[in-house]
């Protein structure tokens, strides 16, 4: 299946509902006014994922959630250092020096996060296209960006060579932070999630 | 070794003595290295997927089955022989642990399989391997050496 600009435009829009969702949730959550910007939704293949998320060898924190129901896919969230150190920071007030030295406390603090984020995200996707969607509990690992990538990618690559690409940008006091998230809808799936917003594929 | 040559995602490198290869953070991905040293060559693969199922040939070396034997194929144009090759694998993670998911397997251990069963059938002796868990590898193979350097973040570097 090829994707036109219609289909991609459609994408952007389920993108950008999502994402302010998401953000709402994050702000309840750290009890501070997080305002956004309209994120860039684009589609990206392997290769330039990475470029954009500071190469393949950079330490960056992912959080893998599964979706099943009416569709099925994954969802990968990449959190980067700053945006890591704002959440543990506005929490648990504690301040990340690295990710060497990151405690368990912390990690599950950032999993519960990545989790509340993706359900708005997938629940705002789902009351908007009327259908059943439910997520997996998510999967936390800091690694290699490129490395945490490739597996995903690999699960999918057969459906498509690209991914439906969401950078945010979140500005909480004096600082401008950016989260990245990874939507990966199966074949079947995106062409169901485009037929319900009335486009034939 | 003098200079590593890069290899990206589904491709891959033949270098001669001195050069080394190098390969950025897999994670399940697998990287395959054969050297020969009488030849004074070294080859690396960077898969992604175990088998070539619908013969894919515009990207041979995404598939662990069709990218080794492409790999063995142009080391042999360059000199190489079969029964002096000898490899060593490193990759094939499992990133991300997804309890009952149907979609999402364990892509690193079938690519792994695949690397393994593909290199016994072209009769090549795998020498040495660092593959599975859950963490990424950058790897460099040194021509002359024949060492496969691995690091990953947080450990300290392995020489297998």
């Amino acid at each position: 299946m090829e994707l036109n600009d219609l289909h991609i435009d459609v994408l952007k829009e389920i993108g950008n509902i999502g994402a302010g969702n998401a953000a709402t949730s994050l702000s309840a959550m750290l009890s501070k006014r997080i305002d956004m910007n309209v994120p860039e939704v684009s589609l990206l293949n392997y290769n330039d994922v990475i470029e954009s998320i500071g190469g393949a060898e950079n330490i960056i924190v992912g959080i893998l959630v599964s979706f099943e129901g009416d569709i099925d896919g994954v969802i990968l969230f990449l959190l980067k250092k700053e945006f890591v150190h704002l959440i543990l920071n506005s929490l648990l007030g504690t301040e990340l020096k690295s990710f060497e030295e990151i405690s368990e406390m912390e990690m599950s603090a950032l999993s519960e996060i990545g989790n509340i984020m993706v359900s708005s995200y997938v629940n705002s996707i789902s009351s908007l296209t009327n259908m059943k969607i439910e997520i997996t509990v998510p999967s936390l690992n800091i690694d290699m960006s490129g490395a945490l990538l490739d597996a995903v990618t690999a699960e999918f690559s057969e459906a498509a060579d690209r991914v439906i690409f969401i950078k945010e940008k979140y500005f909480c006091q004096d600082e401008t932070v950016y989260s990245h998230m990874l939507l990966l809808p199966s074949m079947t799936s995106l062409g169901i999630l485009l037929k319900r917003f009335g486009i034939d594929i | 070794m003098s200079q590593a040559v890069n290899v990206g995602i589904s491709d891959m490198k033949i270098v001669n003595v001195p050069n080394g290869l190098i390969s950025y953070a897999l994670g399940s991905c697998v990287g395959i290295c054969i050297i020969d040293k009488a030849a004074k060559i070294a080859g690396m693969a960077h898969i992604m997927l175990p088998y070539n199922n619908n013969s894919d040939k515009s990207n041979v070396f995404k598939y662990a089955d069709t990218g080794i034997d492409e790999m063995i194929r142009q080391m042999e144009r360059l000199g190489g022989l079969r029964s002096r090759m000898i490899a060593k694998i490193a990759g094939g993670a499992k990133m991300f642990d997804i309890k009952g998911s149907s979609t999402i397997g364990n892509i690193g251990e079938r690519n792994v399989a695949a690397t393994k069963e593909t290199l016994q059938k072209l009769k090549i002796k795998l020498f040495a391997e660092d593959v599975g868990l859950n963490y990424g590898r950058t790897i460099t193979f040194d021509s002359v050496t024949g060492n496969l350097t691995i690091k990953s973040f947080g450990k300290d570097l392995k020489v297998i």
